[in-house]
Formats: structure tokens, C-alpha cells, sequence
């Protein structure tokens, strides 16, 4: 089966996010005053083959593990999409 | 003592650490190609500073997993001397040799400047020709040198005095978590740092308080190798 992965990486919540905290004060800036906090991160998409749905989202989460976070500081999810 | 600089593509501080081993150590150094799988016969080895990689991904997530990296990993366990600087730093924590990481600096911007450092722990390898607390002067050159360690890792390494050079001068370029410069291992055979010593080995080139790394590498290797003969 082949499968679309898409993954988000961000910072841990306990890791100050340099970009999102200029991003935020530039929304601010353009007078977006309800914005609270704003997180950038970074949007991954891996297209694979695997036996199911199951060994598509092991595959995704070793890759994720070992080369695409850095856990010391990133943490990541993703979503899983049957493509053929 | 034999030197090892590894290159991969896109490091731009190789050819500089050969000069500051060649000049400051009076000794030989070699440029390695990523791509040596043994580093066996050397003393020392250098992660140089640069862009491996483009720094694609995260700075030094992809030159990790270089063919090289196991050997240097070999090697540090083995107890031979590894000196990241700036990017090798930024390697050699991605590779899990040194803790913690190294995120974009806090101000966003890339910074190039001479920084004041003070030297936390004179008693290593890597920092015994300086005086413990005294101020050094040694260029800085990155974007992404913001370290950090959570504060359980944090109170660790300062227990065990991992922590070898904090920025001073209360001007903390890039946001480090307790203006943390250059750290050691455990073992207190790896270090890394983003300050580039070897652009700092002769007055001419601003400031030649980098190469007191370098000549205290050397007595820390003459040491070892009298107490063998010995």
C-alpha cells in the first residue's frame, strides 16, 4: 500500500520558540489583539510504502525518532493518508 | 599526536582548524573526508564549524548520520580527544555525544562578533592552559548557538562541572540557557563549543586567547602519554 504521511514538528511547550514569539508580536502589531501565542514549526511530507495502516505509522514514528525531531527539544504528530 | 579534521560537504572552518593544529600544537593535522569509517589512529579529532549539509532540517541533523559519525563516535569512547566547534558542536549533540541542543538564537539574527567568554572549568582537557574565572576574548560566527538543557540536566551538568566557557560580560549573543558556551562529556574527552577557537590563534587575527584549547589539548596528551611510558 502507499501512504501520504504529513507531519508537523514543533518545539516543546516548555522550549522558547524564537520565531513564534516574533510572529506574535508582529500579529499584534497588525492590530490581531486576540492572539495569545503562536508556535512556528515545520510541516514534513513523506509519501512510502508499507503492509498496512499500522507499519505506515511505525515507519512514520522511527523516522520521526531517529532523523526528522530532535526530542531533546521538538515534538511531533501526524497524519496517515491511504494513497493507493 | 595525530590529528584528524573531518569535512563534510559543506563545512568552511576545516582548512582554519588545520592551520590553528599546525600552527598553535606544532603538530600535523589531516583533513578526512566524511565519508572514513575508522579514526582509530588518531589523538584528536575535529568537527569543524560550517554549514554541513546546508543544515537542512535542523544544523547538524543530517552530517550525523555521516559514515563518519560512528567512528568519531568510536572514538570518543575509547577516550580519544573530540573538539566540536560551532556546527561540530551542533553535530555532536545531534549525534548524542554531548547533551542537550542548539536552537535558533533567540533574536533571530545571525550573529559574527568577538564575544567575551568566561572560563567556568579550567580542569579539563580542553581548558587547562586558562585560569579558572578569567575573561577570554573569541570570535563567535552563527545563527543557530542558543543551547539548551532543561533545568534536571542543567543542575546535573553543573554538578559535574560539564559547563567549560559561559559567555561574560553580561552579553548573552544568542539567548543560551545560563550563558552557556562550551560544554564536555561526561568523560570529559568531548567538547563543544560555538566560539570558533581557531579563528583566535594569533593577535594578528584580533585576539589569540583560542589557543590555549588548542596547547592545552596537547599537555593534556603529552600527560597521558608520559603516565603510558611511564
Amino acid at each position: 500500500m502507499k501512504y501520504k504521511a504529513s507531519i508537523y514538528v514543533t518545539l516543546k511547550g516548555s522550549v522558547l520558540d524564537p520565531q513564534g514569539s516574533a510572529v506574535s508580536k508582529a500579529l499584534h502589531a497588525l492590530q490581531y489583539e486576540a492572539v495569545d501565542d503562536v508556535r512556528v514549526g515545520k510541516y514534513i511530507e513523506v509519501r512510502l510504502r508499507a503492509a498496512s495502516d499500522a507499519d505506515a505509522g511505525q515507519q512514520v514514528e522511527r523516522m520521526c525518532e531517529q532523523l526528522l525531531t530532535n526530542p531533546v527539544i521538538e515534538t511531533y504528530s501526524y497524519t496517515l493518508e491511504a494513497t493507493a | 599526536m595525530r590529528t584528524a579534521v573531518v569535512q563534510f560537504p559543506g563545512s568552511n572552518c576545516d582548512e582554519d582548524a588545520v592551520k590553528a593544529v599546525v600552527s598553535v600544537m606544532g603538530a600535523s593535522a589531516e583533513l578526512v573526508w566524511h565519508t572514513t569509517a575508522d579514526l582509530s589512529a588518531y589523538d584528536l579529532i575535529v568537527i569543524p564549524g560550517g554549514f554541513s549539509y546546508g543544515d537542512y532540517l535542523r544544523s547538524g541533523a543530517i552530517a550525523r548520520f555521516s559514515p563518519v559519525m560512528a567512528a568519531v563516535s568510536a572514538a570518543a569512547a575509547r577516550g580519544q580527544y573530540v573538539l566540536g566547534i560551532c556546527n561540530g558542536f551542533q553535530i555532536l549533540t545531534e549525534a548524542g555525544l554531548l547533551p542537550g541542543a542548539l536552537r535558533r538564537n533567540e533574536s533571530l539574527q545571525y550573529r559574527c562578533e568577538l564575544v567575551d567568554l568566561k572560563v567556568e572549568n579550567a580542569n579539563t582537557a580542553f581548558s587547562r592552559d586558562y585560569v579558572a574565572g578569567e575573561t577570554v576574548r573569541i570570535p563567535i560566527a552563527h545563527g543557530d548557538g542558543n543551547y539548551y538543557v532543561d533545568e534536571a540536566q542543567l543542575a546535573g551538568m553543573e554538578a559535574r562541572r560539564q559547563i567549560v566557557f559561559r559567555y561574560a560580560s553580561e552579553y548573552n549573543p544568542n539567548g543560551s540557557v545560563a550563558d552557556i558556551a562550551g560544554v564536555v562529556n561526561e568523560s570529559g574527552n568531548v567538547l563543544g563549543m560555538m566560539p570558533h577557537p581557531e579563528r583566535a590563534v594569533h593577535a594578528l587575527l584580533g585576539s589569540a586567547d583560542g589557543a590555549r584549547v588548542f596547547s592545552s589539548i596537547l599537555t593534556s596528551w603529552r600527560d597521558a602519554h608520559e603516565h603510558v611510558n611511564a
